[in-house]
């Protein structure tokens, strides 16, 4: 799938989905990286080390630098795929350096699938 | 068409201006390419929000210090407020590790080049734009302010993107820079009269809940002062995402006039009032001067505090930048508040500081404290004018 880069990077790993929007600020924990909004489709679960794929940020501008928490506790996502990117989360992956594609197709992507993240050229491959 | 750099950007994105500019620059870029601006464009003016030490924690102290190795800033550059008063903070409680933090936050700016005052209203203390220049600013109420009351063109940044701004001296020309996406969109007929700054404050909340993100034009305020409109424009900005409106005969910016109308009676400003007063508050915090109150205001507060005693078990924060406190000191209204055992605190805010647990019940004239004062601090509310606030810290 051909998107949008908007942080440079490759790598590839394990998808986690959900359909609805991540506020970071006051929405995932900076230093477990779980997923703490209440009842949010990925409450309880952990973003670290994961393909997080979500339509679109929300909430605080703060958002940015809980993202540079997650990296520097070394729980951040892999990667970020967005239908669309907001301000919040690509402000947040430059700064903290996480590869990061909006404009895909994300309904396509299963959670669990494991994907190859080419951010430089903009391209999300489905291994498996 | 795509985003075009000129070479003095390019050099920046390149890294020939330090490690700094270029994560900077990359920022500046990055959004530019995501709304689809065509160029950057120099600002005269920057306003850092993201200062209390509460707000950002180590992660964002760490980014500031990283940025600071080699970052300057290229013009002028103020603060939000930070977390407490940066020389009087011992006195208002607050712990000896925030003060050591927060200290570190203000530093890092301050390696930069920034001016570290701290403030939600940087026009009233010298970084004052001109109508129809482009400037960077984070805070969301003097956003609303600049555009709309000042004439001034900015987005509302987020703090890492004004830091950028900062550093570069650029930002990306899309939204708000663009008169094209300032032109006002619904019209609110206000049918009810506004006294003083709460009734302000309650309009906001009003027109805020109701526009959402679309421009509101304003009419039927025949009179309006820099104190209600900078409340206003907090209150607008809080609850809804607007970051400019216009007000007939008092904004200076031209817009067609929107046929889509609502109207805005005497009940609804009751029933905004009602939404904000929690059952069963137990008033012991009493806080003015969200966003920072104004020399003239403070002159008020201190006539009305003159020779009264604040009732034990109530503690009571005026807040404002400090060139105001600075001022009031002078003038010896510092000394009337305080000796009534009021405190006129610089630089930090209710909202912003690190209050909760201290208190349960909050008594304000500004729509936006209460707001923060229930999602963060989980403090009840309510709103009442200055004079009832402070009435209500002496009874």
């Amino acid at each position: 799938m051909q998107g949008r880069k908007i942080f440079k990077g490759k790598v590839s790993g394990e998808a986690l989905v959900t359909g609805e929007d991540i506020s970071f600020y006051g929405g995932c924990d900076p230093e477990t990286g779980e997923i703490v909004e209440k009842g949010h489709h990925l409450e309880g679960k952990s973003v670290s080390g994961k393909i997080l794929v979500f339509p679109t940020g929300k909430g605080s501008t703060v958002g940015s630098y809980v993202l540079y928490a997650l990296k520097k506790a070394e729980k951040a996502p892999l990667a970020i795929i967005n239908r669309t990117t907001d301000p919040v989360v690509a402000v947040g992956c430059i700064i903290s350096e996480i590869p990061a594609i909006d404009q895909i197709e994300i309904e396509k992507i299963k959670n669990g699938q494991k994907l190859e993240v080419d951010a430089d050229n903009g391209v999300v491959s489905i291994i498996e | 068409m795509g985003l075009e750099l000129t070479k003095e950007e390019r050099e920046m994105l390149g890294g020939k201006h330090g490690k700094a500019t270029r994560k900077a620059m990359e920022i500046i870029t990055t959004l530019g390419e995501i709304y689809g601006a065509e160029r950057l464009i120099p600002v005269s003016s920057v306003q850092i929000a993201g200062v209390s030490y509460h707000n950002l924690g180590e992660a964002g102290l760490e980014y500031l210090s990283e940025m600071a190795e080699d970052g300057h800033a290229r013009v002028l550059t103020t603060l939000n407020p930070a977390g407490m008063d940066l020389d009087e903070w011992k006195k208002h409680g607050i712990s000896e590790d925030f003060a050591l933090n927060q200290q570190r936050v203000v530093d890092a700016f301050e390696k930069m080049g920034v001016i570290t005052t701290c403030t939600c209203t940087p026009y009233l203390i010298g970084n004052l734009p001109h109508y129809g220049e482009h400037i960077a600013w984070a805070e969301s109420s003097a956003v609303c302010f600049a555009n709309s009351v000042i004439g001034a063109l900015t987005n509302r940044e987020g703090g890492p993107s004004a830091l950028a701004s900062a550093l570069t001296g650029r930002t990306a020309e899309y939204g708000l820079h663009l008169k094209e996406n300032r032109a006002a969109q619904v019209k609110y007929e206000v049918k009810t009269k506004l006294n003083q700054t709460d009734d302000f404050g309650l309009l906001g909340h009003i027109i805020g809940e109701r526009t959402g993100k679309t421009i509101p034009y304003i009419t039927g305020v025949s009179h309006a002062t820099t104190e209600q409109l900078k409340s206003f424009s907090a209150s607008v900005a809080t609850y809804g995402g607007v970051a400019i409106f216009h007000m007939e005969g008092i904004t200076p910016n031209r817009t067609t006039v929107p046929e889509k109308t609502e109207v805005i009676a005497g009940e609804d400003l009751d029933k905004a009032r009602a939404t904000l007063d929690d059952e069963g508050a137990e008033i012991d915090f009493i806080s003015v001067g969200c966003p920072h109150a104004s020399i003239k205001e403070i002159a008020t507060i201190a006539k009305m505090l003159e020779g009264k005693q604040v009732t034990e078990g109530k503690t009571v924060w005026i807040t404002t930048a400090k060139p105001t406190k600075d001022l009031a000191i002078k003038m010896g209204f510092y000394d009337t508040i305080e000796k009534a055992g009021a405190f006129l605190v610089a630089d930090a805010c209710c909202a912003v500081a690190p209050l909760k647990g201290r208190f349960t019940g909050l008594m304000t004239d500004s729509a936006k404290a209460c707001f923060y004062a229930r999602g963060k601090n989980k403090f009840k509310t309510e709103i009442r004018t200055v004079e009832e606030c402070l009435k209500e810290a002496v009874s």
